[in-house]
């Protein structure tokens, strides 16, 4: 099978766009091109994907100037087509603010900037990006973040785990769900969380940052193997 | 047409947990200010527009509030218009 498209977008103030592409296409062997946020057409692509940074300085609130980039309307298209589009971090904040997923990402509780290795417990296993984990799996992948606290009001959490869309949860490395296992304050320990349909995904930590074990680890390659795995199921 | 100046709040609703408003807080109690009660932060914004009537400035501001200035899931909006000299 030929490699997956990936479109990386790149907005203004964007940092970990050359650490997705270099693990999408050096690690995982998939075509990944740099994509900037004033293109309008994703069509040529498979997978949209969100990388970290501050887009616009994290000016207003986070993501939300870059929600109005001409490249959103495109990547709306792409999610309501039900293809692949993965928010990592900042990307996570922009698909909140897009309104593509629910809630919000405010300050951690701490009021620190948090850059380490957590533990996330893979809770669905049928997301494009989370296919090959095995359920209640653990996952070692860094965050790198000052404003993650997922925060939406009791009945969207509610819909969100009845639905099966809390895709991952921070935890102890046994996988336990604990309050010190939460680094930044968010509700239900959640760190990632998909759409109605699944094939948005939005996630704080930083898969493309675990994808080598120079890295410290390579759990990471794990999303970027499922999209592969996804498309081949799908082709 | 006239110029408006909107004076716009955002706050943080208030089911939702403020830890910047805390510190500021507890920073207050340490310096001795043992009466205040509890600190919410948020933004002050201020907009000068041009608008025919001081309705229709209402109306633009509060449209800017909806669609970008403010997000409906954590925080609320509230603001004053006057004509500006």
């Amino acid at each position: 099978m030929a490699p997956l498209r990936f479109a990386v977008v790149v907005f203004p103030g964007t940092w970990s766009d050359h650490d997705c592409q270099y693990s999408l296409a050096a690690v995982a062997g998939q075509d990944a091109r740099l994509v900037w946020h004033r293109e309008t057409d994703l069509s040529a692509y498979d997978c949209v994907v969100l990388p970290g940074g501050f887009s616009y300085g994290d000016y207003l609130r986070t993501g939300a100037i870059a929600r109005f980039s001409p490249v959103m309307e495109a990547v709306v298209r792409h999610a309501e087509a039900g293809k692949p589009v993965i928010g990592i971090c900042n990307g996570f904040q922009v698909l909140c603010e897009a309104h593509l997923l629910p809630g919000a990402l405010l300050r951690n509780e701490s009021l620190q900037y948090r850059c380490q290795w957590v533990h996330l417990r893979v809770e669905n296993t049928a997301t494009p990006f989370t296919n090959l984990c095995e359920p209640g799996q653990v996952l070692r992948i860094p965050i790198s973040h000052g404003e993650g606290r997922y925060f939406a009001d009791a009945q969207t959490l509610d819909a969100l785990e009845a639905q099966g869309r809390v895709a991952f949860r921070y935890c102890a490395p046994d996988g336990t769900v604990t309050p010190a296992a939460n680094p930044n304050g968010s509700e239900r320990n959640i760190a990632g969380i998909v759409n109605e349909i699944g094939n948005v995904l939005g996630m704080m930590p930083h898969p493309e940052r675990a994808c080598e074990p120079l890295m410290g680890g390579e759990d990471g390659l794990l999303l970027w193997r499922s999209a592969v795995e996804w498309a081949q199921v799908r082709a | 047409m006239s110029t408006f100046l909107a004076r716009v709040d955002i706050t943080l609703k208030p089911t939702v947990n403020d830890p910047q408003g805390l510190t500021i807080r507890g920073a207050l109690h340490s310096l001795g200010f043992k009466e205040v009660q509890s600190v919410r932060a948020g933004k002050y914004m201020e907009i000068r527009v041009e608008a025919a009537t001081p309705e229709e400035a209402e109306a633009r501001v509060t449209e800017m509030c909806r669609k970008l200035l403010a997000n409906p899931v954590i925080e609320d909006y509230r603001f004053e218009i006057e004509e500006a000299k």
